[in-house]
């Protein structure tokens, strides 16, 4: 069963088409990925499904659990079990790692916070009172960024890269996090440009050029990885491809 | 002492809600840790430990404190100090002299509580001596009223000897700003290092002017200074952050960040001036409203807008 459905959902920015026409379905409780290079507005498409800023002027329509989202802001989408985990996350200055994840927490609990640091692979007696700002590194960002949508419990989890920044040792952690994640019921969206990333995966669609040019099981878009090419017109050249795109 | 005793009592009973408001309760009945708590010109209790001295005298509409630390005394707990108003109308005039000699190292935090300030003026006119290898910390934290009848006029002179360390922290978070106005000067000699940090919260019609300023005379000196301010409701901030540097290796940083809601209004005026080509001088300045990522990230985690703000704005001042 789908809980969230793109239909013909298309954004322009700037007087640029940025995603075209997307016909799209995320499964309840699978793992999705979103593959494509760069600028094939795979970012753009999590943007506009949390529903930030400057991304709400859509065509088309989300549907979110049977209901159009559309018109709702991020606290309402967030509300309804939806987040993003950011490619590269927001830094606080003074804002303690313990209030961070506290925030987002569904039960409001330490235990929580604390469990949710543990899952991640950071100690919470070294973690929780530091600040989520520039001293910790962005390998240690990206951690606290998913402890944080551990403890919120979501249902729809958008993670743009999520092993941009992530040494060898600690993308088994993330690995953890996504498999943890699903066991609590969500369902996922790895957002990636790795083939490791994408394995994590059930089924993957991929973008280039604002467009969906292929979906379906891992192993049929895994060719793309293996050869690099992509088989739409646009080649590696999105930004050309965006312009004479349509 | 020089408390009539009619009105000790009185007096008494809510100077010791001031402290439990302040958290303070605690630490004042410690024989070791040295205090000295004074509502408005009085000194209610005071406590000194060895080594160091403090001396009161009483003047109108004030206190003079005179603290010495003597040549090579470390005084291992934090000094508390609290001064308080516990009347709605007053004008409370600090006059404090502090001398922290050769080697000898201090640390003071002090409380300044006001919490039914209708109409009151406080006044702090501070003389800092640092001597040669000596270090004072200074944390001055407030507590105000809601009521925004409150001026404050912290002003304080501070000289660094050799190699001497000054770190001192303003913090105006609680309660309504009324009017602040610092006026913070430092000057630090060959090797010294001063470290002055101002974060002030304001709202409604609080107006809040800091002027901080450093100077870099002696080699090597170093030194930084930081703001952090937040304004909402139709709160107007301006803060002047100078350092200068005339001595060669000298090294400053000037900091200043300030976040504006509602109709408030922030201005910031670095001056950095370096009169040595063997001097450095760096500043930022970041002035406007919330972060979009920062407050979106929290948002998508399910935190409201108006909550989203406040933990940002708390975590600056923190
Ligand atoms: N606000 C904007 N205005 C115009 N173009 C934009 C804007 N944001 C992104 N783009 C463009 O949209 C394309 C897709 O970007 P993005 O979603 O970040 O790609 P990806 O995440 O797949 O690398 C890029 O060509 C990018 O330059
Ligand atoms: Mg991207």
């Amino acid at each position: 069963m789908s809980i969230l459905e793109l239909k013909n959902l298309s954004l322009t920015l700037n007087g640029r088409k940025i995603l075209s026409n997307l016909d799209m379905d995320f499964l309840e409780g699978h793992v999705h990925a979103v593959v494509g290079p760069n600028g094939a507005g795979k970012s753009t498409l999590a943007y506009t499904i949390m529903g930030l800023e400057g991304y709400r002027n859509i065509e088309g329509d989300i549907i979110f659990g049977g209901e159009s989202i559309k018109g709702m802001g991020i606290a309402e989408r967030a509300k309804r079990g939806i987040t993003l985990g950011w490619q590269e996350p927001a830094r606080y200055e003074g804002l303690t790692v313990k209030k961070f994840i506290m925030a987002s927490s569904a039960e409001k609990s330490i235990d929580e916070v604390e469990d949710a640091l543990r899952k991640v692979g950071l100690n919470p007696d070294d973690y929780m009172n530091r600040a989520v700002d520039k001293t910790l590194s962005g390998g240690e960002r990206k951690k606290v960024e998913l402890a944080s949508i551990l403890a919120m419990r979501p249902k729809f989890v958008m993670l743009d890269e999520p092993d941009s920044g992530i040494d060898v040792s600690s993308l088994e952690k993330i690995f953890e996090g996504i498999k943890l994640l699903k066991s609590y019921g969500s369902t996922i969206v790895l957002i990636t440009h790795s083939l490791a990333v994408m394995k994590q995966a059930e089924r993957a669609f991929l973008m280039c050029g604002g467009k969906l040019v292929e979906k379906g099981g891992i192993d049929k878009i895994k060719p793309y990885f293996e050869k690099e090419c992509l088989p739409c017109e646009h080649k590696n050249l999105p930004d050309k491809g965006d312009k004479n795109g349509n | 002492m020089s408390i009539r005793i009619c009105r000790t009592k009185v007096i008494k009973m809510e100077i010791d809600d001031l402290l439990k408001l302040a958290g303070e309760d605690e630490a004042l009945k410690d024989k070791e840790t040295a205090h000295l708590t004074i509502n408005l010109n009085k000194v209610v209790s005071k406590n000194i430990v060895p080594g160091l001295h403090i001396d009161t005298e009483e003047i109108e509409d004030g206190i003079n404190v005179k603290v010495i630390v003597d040549e090579g005394i470390v005084i291992e707990k934090k000094v508390h100090m609290c001064f308080g108003v516990t009347h709605d109308k007053a004008l409370q005039k600090i006059v404090m002299e502090i001398d922290v000699k050769k080697n000898a190292k201090i640390s003071i935090l002090s409380h300044c509580i006001f919490p039914k300030a209708i109409d009151v003026k406080h006044i702090m006119d501070a003389k800092v001596r640092v001597r040669e290898g000596a270090s004072y910390s200074y944390e001055e934290k407030h507590i105000h009223s809601m009521e925004g009848g409150i001026e404050v006029y912290p002003k304080a002179e501070i000289e660094l000897d050799k190699n001497a360390r000054f770190k001192t922290e303003f913090e105006l978070i609680k309660g309504r700003v009324g009017k602040l106005d610092i006026d913070y000067e430092i000057t630090g000699k060959e090797g010294s290092v001063m470290e002055m940090t101002s974060k002030v919260s304001g709202r409604s019609d609080d107006l809040i002017k800091i002027r901080e300023a450093g100077n870099l005379i002696g080699e090597k000196a170093r030194g930084v200074l930081t703001s952090r301010v937040a304004v909402r409701g139709n709160a107007k901030a301006e803060v002047y952050n100078v350092m200068v540097a005339t001595a060669p290796y000298a090294r400053g940083h000037v900091d200043c960040k300030e976040i504006i809601q509602d109709n408030g209004v922030a201005r910031a005026i670095p001056i950095v001036e370096v009169k040595h080509p063997k001097a450095h001088i760096t500043h930022e300045a970041a002035i406007g409203s919330v972060d979009t990522k920062q407050l979106e990230t929290l948002m998508s985690r399910g935190v409201g807008e108006e909550e989203a703000v406040d933990l940002i704005i708390e975590g600056l001042l923190s």
